[in-house]
């Protein structure tokens, strides 16, 4: 099982995303956003960071790099695509998925062990999730403000494309509390929380039991490998 | 790569013949901040008056800042107060951009400290951000991938309607720019006085990692091997007395003012980052600067001076964000992002293809020489012709007046002392309070929570935590700490003490975590040189720091001085910042700062004097500042910081607190308040033990004290330890998980809601939008 780990200039968490990967239990291969080439990759993870420094939008530019048209081509083909934070910001511009990401209500960058409910346990990169399920992983962000038409928002929250809401506290604004979504059939997520920050003990979030010991996320990552062994 | 056009600038430079041949010209050397006798020295070394570009290389490089004039005579010490100890694992020391040490396993630590703080008060924003970048690039240009930031701040008076300005833009500078790079913000502290209303400081760190084999050094060796200049193009930010030099040369048109502080682009310095660690990978690289202050004027004379000792440049193939810059503007930009690169003939066209990988603009400038000189063409005139040593090396050293401050003697028999003390429990608990909630010991998570401290996924700790730690090696568990300690109060009282109380503190902020402390870097942020009492404060702080470090058998790997902290005459406490780095062979085995589980005995080591002069106790109740500061015991700090690596290797303590500013209190809020865990404490034992009473046992900062929590089943063991070791201990409480309160015993009570309301409320109600 090969997981591609897209670089762009500006990436930050391409490292920790290879990490969880091979936490999880598959190889994570290292792509780079100058190529046309996917090097035969089972699922795609677009890591977050601030690609081209945030400049014009989050994620705009970085959109349109060389390895976009093949990441664009392989979500629509079916290929499982997670988007984190940057990630998410990239896939909102390349319209893989709805809505947009805006400047955190209070204006200031935050980083915080956010509380999340997962709402649909039945994406790529969810199945391994029991439906309601409270989890912990670190969000860090200054554009993470989740944003839509309120059409848009209705058939989000009626399509169960809501992925994970925020719990105990909204930290940035986001309608409805939304803070990952997914496209209609599944294979791609966008959401801003960090769920490679918490796939190792001693390195992730605190939790009752011990200090810095949550691994929540690693959950996203397994999940895709068991779905990708179902369909293979 | 990129070629690109530069229109030429206006005027004609002022060549080396030109200054031959004009031997009487006025030059504008007391405007670029230089001394008639500097001037004087400088004709004498050329043997000729400068040229004007030549003038401007001098004047930044032998300014305070670049110099280090007033300085050096007293910072010698740190070389010459050595043990063998200390040399063992220190692979570069000062003098280099960063000191580096050996840390095993084949892996070496570079780290450094350096104030940002002049700039951060004209444009608080920029001003950090920059430092931030600074302080990365020096890191880079070892050899290492940078892997941590921390910064120690200090604001002027929390409700002084300009701090808020400052807080603001400082606190999201170094959040823009640290976040930006991908780099783990991993704790540094905060201070609120009003003596750093006018003059805040911003003192920024990094640590970054490398293999033995990668290490780099800043010099240009061997003839014939290219100069090539990479990163974001030259402009006109950062110039100070270029402007003024240049008004001067070409008056016509009249040149705009141009801002003295830069600004910064943390993805050009990321990309920047990345770029040079595949240049290093691919071992394309023979020397490398970063360029920060003095800009090319520094990164090539330093360069030069390192190595072989001659380099020609030719000016013109700067690339420039502004064509109309003149030569001597580009000398002393501080534009951000730039490095300087020494590449063998043979790896030129591998050296390119990396850059234009990462889209860094790159420009060979020229080549190193065997000439001893370093000439600077500018469109094929020579405009710069000098020995690099007389700029960068053998610069003016200063012995400047020394005096015993007038009013020390009148400020030390002040003694906090003669203050009144609760002695009954409802003002003592509301005197705890009221410490809990002040400034400096409230909760700073309004600012540490703009800072992503996950990032690169190997942090083990980090605020509210006494250190950061991060892991070098994903396999072994190798990692580092690092801590930053200054208590200007304590400085204030008495220089050598209050510098050897930053340095115990921060070491003990490091063996609190289970780390054994191997190296320092330190920044000290004074007042006027040309002050002889500041002079004096300053070579106390020295003597101690030296003295300290000997002591503790820790070397001084680097660090910075920043002087001229003052507004009109008044400068700011004596501000000697020391971080600390350790080293701990596995991070799985690191204690945290609070308790987590019920029924845990709470220990204090260290035995409890009536020490509150400089105490927070007598600043915020009192408002008072007077006396002599806690008396220090290094030989005491070094024991117990042996203790406390013991005590973690066998797995005999589960948390471990440091004692410092607030006291015993102050010190059992955080620990309750870490994981949510309460606390049962007496104070009888205590007092009737060191002759004290209850006030004293709660706020007194006497240094050499922790407190740690020990599991019910090691109990035997670990007093068998402290006992061994001779190290007072003593028995003061336990953990309770039940209570969801800290009770000290026959004092007061107060409830996990009302210590968190208290704590967290502070910084937020002054600066939360």
């Amino acid at each position: 099982m090969r997981i591609g780990v897209v670089t762009f200039p500006g990436s930050l968490d391409d490292r920790d995303a290879a990490r969880a990967i091979r936490l999880a239990g598959a190889e994570p291969v290292a792509l780079w956003h100058g190529e046309h080439d996917l090097h035969g990759v089972d699922a795609l993870v677009l890591p977050g960071g601030f690609s081209y420094g945030d400049y014009l939008r989050c994620g705009a530019i970085a959109s349109l790099s060389p390895i976009m048209a093949e990441v664009i081509g392989a979500a629509n083909s079916g290929m499982p695509v997670l988007g984190i934070c940057n990630g998410f910001q990239m896939l909102t511009e390349a319209h893989l998925l709805e809505g947009g990401l805006i400047r955190n209500d209070h204006g200031s960058f935050i980083c915080r062990d956010q509380g999340l409910r997962v709402e649909n346990a039945l994406t790529d990169w969810t199945g391994g999730f029991a439906a309601g399920q409270e989890i912990t992983i670190p969000l860090k962000n200054g554009e993470g403000g989740f944003i839509a038409s309120a059409e848009t928002l209705e058939r989000l929250e009626g399509e169960d494309r809501v992925v994970v809401r925020y719990v105990g506290v909204n930290p940035n604004g986001s309608l409805n509390d939304i803070a990952g979504i997914s496209n209609a059939r599944g294979n791609v997520v966008g959401l801003m929380p960090h769920p490679e920050h918490a796939v190792e003990p001693g390195f992730g979030p605190d939790t009752a039991d011990a200090m810095r010991s949550g691994t929540d996320g690693i959950t996203f990552f397994t999940s895709v490998i068991e779905r990708m062994l179902v369909s293979a | 790569m990129t070629a690109v056009t530069t229109t030429p600038s206006r005027g004609i430079a002022d060549t080396v013949a030109h200054a031959i041949s004009t031997p009487e010209k006025e030059q504008p050397f007391d405007a670029l901040g230089l001394t008639p006798g500097e001037y004087a020295e400088i004709r004498q070394i050329l043997g000729r008056r400068p040229t004007s570009g030549e003038l401007a290389m001098y004047s930044v490089m032998w300014s305070e800042h670049c110099s280090y004039k007033s300085s050096k005579k007293y910072l010698r010490q740190f070389g010459e107060k050595v043990s063998p100890a200390m040399k063992k694992n220190l692979m570069v020391g000062m003098g280099e951009n960063a000191g580096v040490l050996d840390v095993g396993e084949g892996w070496a630590v570079t780290f450094k400290i350096e104030s940002h703080n002049h700039p951060s008060y004209i444009e608080p924003f920029q001003g950090a951000a920059t430092g931030v970048g600074g302080i990365v690039r020096d890191i880079i240009s070892m050899g290492a991938r940078p892997v941590a930031v921390m910064d120690a701040l200090r604001f002027g008076d929390i409700d002084d309607p300009d701090t808020a300005r400052v807080v603001h833009g400082v606190v999201s500078g170094i959040s823009f720019y640290g976040n930006c790079l991908g780099l783990p913000n991993i704790g540094g502290e905060t201070w609120f006085d009003r003596v750093y209303q006018g003059n805040p400081l911003v003192n920024a760190l990094s640590v970054g990692v490398l293999r033995h084999e990668d290490l780099h050094l800043a010099n240009a060796t061997g003839a014939g091997n290219q100069v090539v200049l990479f990163g974001a193009r030259t402009g006109g930010d950062g110039i100070g007395g270029a402007s003024i030099l240049a008004s001067d040369t070409f008056s016509e048109g009249g040149p705009t003012k141009r801002p003295a502080v830069q600004v910064g682009d943390p993805f050009a310095e990321k990309v920047l980052i990345e770029c040079c660690l595949e240049l290093y990978r691919e071992k394309l690289v023979e020397g490398i600067q970063d360029l920060g202050a003095a800009g090319i004027s520094c990164a090539t004379s330093e360069l030069a001076s390192n190595g072989d000792g001659g380099m020609f440049i030719e000016l013109d193939k700067v690339l420039l964000r502004d064509p109309t810059l003149t030569a001597e503007e580009i000398l002393m930009s501080e534009s951000q992002e730039r490095m300087m690169a020494v590449v063998t003939p043979e790896k030129l066209a591998g050296f390119l293809a990396v850059t234009a990988k990462w889209d860094v603009e790159t420009s060979v400038l020229g080549e190193v020489t065997d000439t001893g000189r370093l000439v600077i063409d500018w469109h094929g005139e020579e405009i710069v012709n000098v020995d690099p040593r007389t700029v960068a090396v053998d610069g003016p050293v200063y012995d400047r007046p020394v005096a015993y401050p007038a009013w020390q003697d009148a400020l030390q028999a002040d003694s906090a002392s003669a203050l009144p003390r609760p002695t009954d429990a409802a003002t003592l608990r509301e005197q705890f309070l009221a410490l809990l909630g002040s400034p400096n010991l409230a909760d700073p998570s309004w600012i540490t929570d703009q800072y992503d401290r996950y990032v690169m996924g190997n942090t083990a700790l980090s605020f509210p935590d006494d250190a950061g730690m991060i892991r070098i090696d994903e396999e072994s568990g190798l990692g580092f700490v690092i801590a930053t300690d200054a208590n200007g109060r304590y400085c204030q009282l008495d220089p050598y003490r209050g510098a050897q109380l930053a340095l115990a503190e921060a070491h003990r902020n490091v063996a609190v975590t289970g780390a054994v402390p191997v190296g320092i870097s330190d920044c000290l942020n004074f007042g006027s040189p040309e002050n002889p009492e500041v002079m004096w404060q300053f070579s106390q702080t020295v003597d101690g720091l030296a003295d300290g470090c000997l002591a503790l058998e820790i070397p001084v790997t680097g660090g910075n001085v920043s002087f001229y902290n003052q507004t009109g005459d008044q400068p700011i406490h004596p501000t000697p910042v020391v971080a600390v780095l350790g080293v701990i062979d596995d991070v799985a085995r690191r204690v945290p700062s609070g308790w987590q589980d019920d029924g845990h005995n709470i220990y204090l080591l260290g035995v409890t004097r009536e020490e509150l002069d400089g105490s927070a106790w007598a600043g915020v109740i009192h408002d008072h500042l007077g006396g002599l500061p806690p008396v220090v015991d290094l030989a005491g700090e070094a024991a117990l910081a042996g203790l406390l690596h013991a005590a973690s290797i066998e797995a005999l303590i589960d948390s471990a607190h440091d004692l410092s500013a607030g006291g015993l209190a102050q010190t059992l809020a955080e620990a309750v308040l870490r994981f949510g865990v309460g606390a049962r404490v007496w104070l009888g034992d205590i007092c009737e033990r060191d002759g004290i009473d209850a006030s004293v046992a709660l706020f007194s900062e006497s240094a050499g004290r922790v407190i740690v929590s020990v599991p019910r089943e090691d109990d035997v063991k670990f007093l068998g330890l402290c006992e061994g070791r001779n190290y007072p201990v003593l028995r003061i409480g336990v953990t309770d998980s039940t209570s969801a309160s800290l009770e000290i015993q026959d004092q007061f009570t107060v409830s996990l809601a009302d210590l968190q309301s208290r704590h967290r409320s502070t910084l937020p109600s002054r600066f939360a939008q």
